[in-house]
């Protein structure tokens, strides 16, 4: 039985949809009220964080495998470098050009135009670089305890030493 | 100005503690009390898109150290490093505080931004021309994605490289090749 006490798995179930939706909400609206893609990422990924400190890691590696979320940050951030690039190409000669809101001010997609388009690129990328960071801190732990030689003597006797 | 002044010797206070504690979780939870401070400190100087980055990223910050630091030793350095480190400390303390004077000398004074006063700046084009140009009403949004652009995409480019070479070097498999390569 990994992870923690059953009080902190039934809170976490009850809190984790809202802090998904409150992290969305904060990737969505970032154009007119405070916020964007990097803290909406990041409360997206404290989401993944509070599961895997509540359930243990396995139960975030079979929703989200790092090799699924290695491929979802390469792109996000091939997107936002294909949105630069597609500034280029539509506008006049102008790299990162906002296109969609100076040439086809219709199809602007929340208000932005390409600004949502690029928060949604960058809060991929956030969110799936911090939840690769935790996820290998976990592993190198892990890792790192078994292989330390320490490993096998209680913690308070090596205080004491 | 008198909350600056109460979160300033509070995060002072913190400091204090994070550095002289001997407990190494004491000093982890210390370090984020001064994250937060500072994320106060922006929220009162009228900055919300800052003070939520920080507060999140403070506790994203948090849980890393702790994790990281929590199953660790302690090592202490003594005799003639711990004089080579003193002394180098002291040097870089006086030589920034020294230039920190001298910068907030030459500072316009606090809420009067001296952009505000010259025509045709471009701060003062962000801000009266911002929506037009981009659509966009929160105008750190249409600064970050429109018109310094090119800076978030080197931002990004940068967390994307790091993040792959981190999971390269710290993954699983590796270490197991490693250790067989070893044996």
């Amino acid at each position: 039985m990994s992870g923690m006490t059953i009080i902190v798995k039934t809170i976490c179930n009850w809190v984790k949809v809202l802090i998904l939706l409150f992290g969305l909400y904060i990737i969505l609206f970032g154009h007119a009220t405070p916020g964007g893609g990097f803290a909406g990422g990041v409360i997206l990924a404290g989401t993944y964080v509070l599961i895997m400190l509540a359930f243990g890691r396995e139960a975030v590696e079979k929703n989200l495998s790092p090799s699924l979320a290695g491929k979802l940050l390469s792109v996000g951030a091939a997107s936002f470098g294909l949105i630069a690039l597609a500034g280029f190409l539509f506008g006049r000669d102008k790299f990162l050009w906002n296109f969609i809101y100076q040439k086809w001010p219709d199809f602007k997609f929340l208000g932005g135009g390409t600004i949502d388009l690029a928060e949604f690129a960058i809060g991929l990328v956030v969110t799936m670089s911090l939840y690769l960071v935790i996820f290998t801190i976990s592993v190198y732990c892990r890792d790192f305890k078994c292989r330390d030689k320490q490993c096998d003597i209680p913690v308070k006797e090596r205080e004491q030493n | 100005m008198t909350i600056f002044y109460i979160l300033f010797l509070f995060m002072l206070v913190a400091a204090i503690i994070a550095v002289e504690t001997k407990k190494l979780l004491g000093s982890v939870i210390c370090i984020g009390a001064i994250g937060f401070g500072v994320s106060l400190m922006f929220l009162f100087l009228r900055a919300p898109d800052i003070a939520i980055t920080q507060i999140v990223v403070e506790i994203l910050g948090l849980i890393i150290l702790i994790r990281a630091t929590i199953a660790r030793d302690l090592t202490f350095i003594s005799g003639d490093r711990e004089f080579f480190g003193v002394v180098v400390s002291v040097v870089i303390v006086l030589v920034i505080f020294l230039a920190g004077v001298h910068i907030f000398e030459t500072l316009p004074e606090f809420g009067t931004p001296i952009f505000a006063e010259t025509t045709g700046s471009a701060s003062q084009t962000y801000i009266s021309e911002g929506f037009q140009k981009t659509g966009a009403a929160n105008i750190v949004s249409a600064v970050i994605l429109d018109f310094r652009a090119y800076d978030t995409l080197g931002e990004t480019t940068i967390l994307f490289t790091s993040i792959l070479g981190a999971t390269v070097l710290l993954r699983k498999k590796s270490r197991k090749l490693l250790g067989e390569v070893d044996a």
